[in-house]
C-alpha cells in the first residue's frame, strides 16, 4: 500500500460521496420537509437516466439530452404527484411506504416494456471524455471530476435556496407548521408540490449524472434507494447540510473499507480466512455505522436546527 | 414504440393461442412444454435471450416439435426459489406438461430439480449447472444444453496458463457464485493470483477495486461479473485508461446481453464461453440470421443454449417417434440426434455436453452490431469434472 493509492482511494471516496449526495439530497428534502416517505425516489433517479439515454437517441447531443431529460423528470414527478402522491400526505407512514412501493413495481415494469430488459448506456460527452495520470497504470477520468464539481454546486445552490431565498423560508416555515403557513394565506399544497417537483427533478439528474459512468437498467435505483436512506438518517432527516456530510463520510468509509479491509484482515489472520471476512466487514461497514450513529445520536449527526 | 407493439401482438399471440387450446380437442399427439426462465427483475434479459432462442426453434418448425403440436408455457420465476417450486407445481400438477425446460440461474434450480425429476418427468436445462446435479444428484430425467458452472472459468485459467501470464489478480462478486468461479478458473491456472477481490454484489462502483488493480499490475485480470455490474465495470475500466494495459479475462460479463450497453468499451475483452455468433456451421449461421431476423438483437450464448434445448427435443421425439413410450424417449435423448449450433455436442454419462470451448472476444461486427466471436479453441471435446462422481440410477 501506497500514499498514492491512499490518496487515489480518499478521493475515490469522495466521489462516490457526491454521487450518494445528489441522490439522497431531493430524498431528504421530501422527507424532512413534507414528512412524506417516498420509496419511489429510486425509481425516479431510474427514469432520469432512461430520460437522458432517449433524449441522446432523439437528440445525439448529451448536453441537449440532460437539458431535456430534467424537464422530463420534474413534469414526470409533478404528475405523480397529482395522480398518487397528494391522496398519501395526510396517510400515516404505513400506507405512503405501501403505495410507494407499489409506485416502484410499476415503473420498473414499465421501463421493461418501452425500452427492454437489456441494460443501456449513454455515452460520456466529448467534452469531459479525457483523463488524468493519476498514478502510474491507473487514469481518473474527467467525468469523474465534473461529477464531483457538479455534485458540489448542487450543494452550493440548495444551501442558498433555502437559507437565503423567500421560497426556502417558507419550505422551512411549512416543514414546521403548516397550519400556520396556510393561516397566513400561502397555498401549502401548491408549495408542496413545488418541493416535490423539485426532489423528483434532484433524482433524475442524479440518474443523468450517474448513467454514462452506471448501467442502465430495470431497477437500477433499488439498491442505491437503500443507500441514500442510510444517508439521510446518518445525516439527520430533513438536514441538507447533515444529509451532504454524511454522504461524504459514507463514501469514504465504503471506498476505504473495500479497499483496504482484507489488508487489515491479513495482519490478525491467516490469508484464506481474510478473504472471507474483509470483503464481509467492508460490505458492512455503513450499516455499522448507522447503527451506532442510531444508538448515541438517533435524531443523525447534523438534525435540523429547532426541530 | 417498436417494442410496445411487438409485445402486444406477442400477448395477442398468446392469447388466440390458448383459446385455440382449449377449443380443438387433443386431435393428433402433442407435447406440452413448461418452460421456466427469469423474466423480471434486473437480470430479466438472460432469461428473454433464453426463451426467445427456444421459441424461434419451435416456430422454425411451424409451431412442432418432432413431428408433434407443440405447446410451450413460459413461466417467470422471478429468480425466487419458492416461487419458482409452487409455480413449478403448477406446471406438473395442474397443467401436466410432458417436459420442463429452461431454468437460467442455479438457485432456482437446485429449488425445482428434485420436485421435477422426482415426478419422473424429463427436464433439459438450458443454463444453470449447478455441480450437485453433474455430479452425485445426477438423474436419467435431467439433461443439460449448457454445461457445467465451472467449465467457463476453467476456460480462462487454462487460457491464462498457456498465454504465460504469471500473475493475475481475480475479481468476482461475494456470494457463492463468486467464490465457485474463482475456484473455477485456479483450476486450470498454473501462475500466481497475487490478489483476490471480492465485491459486494450487486455493487455499482468499482473505482477502489480498480485502483487496486492497477496498484497491483498484474499480467492480467481475471473476473466474473454478471449482469448490469460487468456493465458498470466494464464502462469503468475502459475509462481508467486499464483496458489496454491490462489484459480483461471473463466469464458471463462480456456477452450479447450487455454488450448493446457497453458497446466500444468493451471492444477487444475477452469472455470464456462454449459458443459465439461466429463459430462457422450450417446451423448456427441460419441460427444467427434468423434469430437476428425475428427479435431483432444479436443472440447469445443463453439463446444458442435456448434453441439447442427445442432442437434436441425435437430430433429425439422424433426419433422415439413420440412421446408415449418415456424409455425409449429418454435414449434418444442420450443419442443427442440434433446438429449443434456449436458443432461438437454428445452427452457426457452424466447427460451434461462434452464440447469445446473457447476463447471469445468482444468485437464490432458488420452492421454496427456488437458480437463476440471466438479467437481460438481452448478445450476439445470435454466433460466436466463431476462426471466422475455420477452414478445413473
Amino acid at each position: 500500500m501506497s500514499i498514492t493509492l491512499l490518496a487515489v482511494q480518499t478521493l475515490n471516496g469522495l466521489q462516490l460521496g457526491i454521487l450518494l449526495f445528489l441522490i439522497a439530497a431531493g430524498l431528504t428534502l421530501v422527507f424532512g420537509v413534507m414528512d412524506f416517505i417516498n420509496l419511489a425516489h429510486g425509481v425516479q433517479y431510474m427514469l432520469g437516466a432512461y430520460l437522458a439515454v432517449a433524449g441522446y437517441q432523439l437528440t445525439g447531443s448529451f448536453w441537449l439530452s440532460v437539458i431535456l431529460a430534467m424537464g422530463a423528470a420534474l413534469l414526470f414527478g409533478l404528475l405523480l404527484e397529482v395522480l398518487v402522491f397528494r391522496h398519501l400526505y395526510d396517510r400515516d407512514h404505513l400506507d405512503q411506504v405501501l403505495a410507494t412501493f407499489g409506485v416502484i413495481l410499476f415503473l420498473n415494469e414499465a421501463v421493461k416494456v418501452i425500452w427492454g430488459a437489456a441494460p443501456l448506456s449513454l455515452p460520456v460527452p466529448e467534452l469531459l471524455d479525457g483523463s488524468i495520470q493519476l498514478m502510474e497504470n491507473f487514469a481518473y477520468p474527467v467525468f469523474r471530476i465534473a461529477l464531483i464539481a457538479t455534485g458540489l454546486s448542487v450543494a452550493l445552490l440548495l444551501y442558498v435556496l433555502v437559507t437565503r431565498t423567500r421560497v426556502g423560508m417558507l419550505v422551512r416555515a411549512g416543514a414546521t407548521n403548516p397550519e400556520m403557513v396556510a393561516a397566513l394565506g400561502v397555498n401549502i399544497r401548491r408549495l408542496f408540490m413545488l418541493v416535490f417537483g423539485f426532489g423528483a427533478m434532484l433524482a433524475g439528474f442524479a440518474g443523468i449524472m450517474a448513467a454514462p459512468i452506471l448501467s442502465v437498467e430495470p431497477g437500477m435505483g433499488d439498491n442505491l434507494l437503500i443507500l441514500a436512506f442510510v444517508v439521510i438518517v446518518i445525516g439527520g432527516i430533513g438536514s441538507i447540510r447533515g444529509a451532504f456530510l454524511s454522504a461524504l463520510i459514507i463514501g469514504l468509509v465504503d471506498t476505504l473499507g473495500r479497499s483496504f479491509a482484507t489488508d487489515i484482515a491479513r495482519l490478525l489472520l491467516p490469508p484464506d480466512a481474510a478473504n472471507d471476512v474483509g470483503p464481509a466487514i467492508a460490505s458492512m461497514l455503513i450499516y455499522i455505522l448507522m447503527a451506532a450513529v442510531l444508538f448515541f445520536r438517533p435524531s443523525g449527526l447534523f438534525p435540523v436546527r429547532g426541530a | 414504440m417498436k417494442r410496445i407493439l411487438s409485445a402486444l401482438t406477442v400477448g395477442a399471440a398468446v392469447v388466440t393461442g390458448s383459446l385455440s387450446g382449449a377449443v380443438t380437442p387433443a386431435a393428433a399427439e402433442s407435447i406440452k412444454i413448461g418452460f421456466l426462465a427469469t423474466l423480471s427483475g434486473p437480470p430479466a434479459v438472460l432469461g428473454q435471450h433464453m426463451r426467445d432462442g427456444f421459441l424461434l426453434a419451435v416456430k422454425e418448425n411451424g409451431g412442432m416439435l418432432g413431428g408433434l403440436e407443440a405447446e410451450v408455457l413460459v413461466v417467470d420465476d422471478e429468480l425466487k426459489p419458492d416461487a419458482a417450486i409452487t409455480k413449478v407445481q403448477g406446471l406438473l400438477e395442474r397443467d401436466k406438461v410432458d417436459m420442463m425446460a429452461g431454468v437460467v440461474f442455479s438457485n432456482v434450480m437446485m429449488a425445482v430439480y428434485k420436485p421435477i425429476i422426482q415426478s419422473e418427468t424429463i427436464f433439459v436445462g438450458a443454463n444453470a449447472g449447478p455441480s450437485p446435479i453433474a455430479g452425485k444428484g445426477c438423474s436419467p430425467y435431467f439433461f443439460s444444453t449448457s454445461y457445467q458452472n465451472d467449465q467457463n472459468h476453467e476456460v480462462m485459467g487454462r487460457y491464462a496458463s498457456q498465454k504465460g501470464y504469471g500473475k493475475v489478480v481475480v475479481m468476482a462478486p461475494n456470494y457463492q457464485a463468486g467464490k465457485d468461479a474463482i475456484a473455477g478458473f485456479k483450476r486450470h491456472y498454473t501462475g500466481e493470483v497475487v490478489e483476490e477481490l471480492y465485491t459486494k454484489l450487486g455493487q455499482l462502483d468499482f473505482s477502489a477495486e480498480l485502483a487496486r488493480i492497477a496498484d497491483a499490475r498484474p499480467d492480467a485480470l481475471f473476473t466474473f461479473m454478471p449482469g448490469g455490474m460487468g456493465v458498470n465495470l466494464v464502462k469503468q475500466y475502459s475509462q481508467a485508461g486499464l483496458k489496454d494495459l491490462v489484459p480483461f479475462l471473463s466469464t458471463f460479463t462480456v456477452d450479447e446481453t450487455t454488450l448493446p450497453a457497453t458497446k466500444d468499451m468493451a471492444v477487444g475483452l475477452y469472455s470464456g464461453a462454449e459458443w459465439a455468433s461466429n463459430i462457422d456451421n450450417e446451423a448456427n449461421n441460419r441460427f444467427v440470421r434468423s434469430f437476428e431476423a425475428e427479435y431483432g438483437y444479436a443472440p447469445s450464448l443463453y439463446a444458442a443454449q435456448g434453441y439447442d434445448a427445442a432442437r434436441l427435443i425435437s430430433g429425439a421425439v422424433e426419433m422415439a417417434g413420440g412421446i408415449k413410450d418415456k424409455k425409449s424417449l429418454l435414449s434418444s435423448l442420450a443419442a443427442a440426434p440434433f446438429e449443434s449450433v456449436r458443432g461438437d455436442f454428445r452427452f457426457n454419462n452424466n447427460q451434461f455436453p462434452i464440447q469445446d470451448f473457447y476463447l471469445v472476444q468482444a468485437v464490432k461486427g458488420e452492421g454496427g452490431k456488437y458480437v463476440t466471436e471466438t479467437v481460438q479453441k481452448v478445450f476439445d471435446d470435454v466433460g466436466d469434472a463431476y462426471a466422475g462422481s455420477c452414478r445413473m440410477k
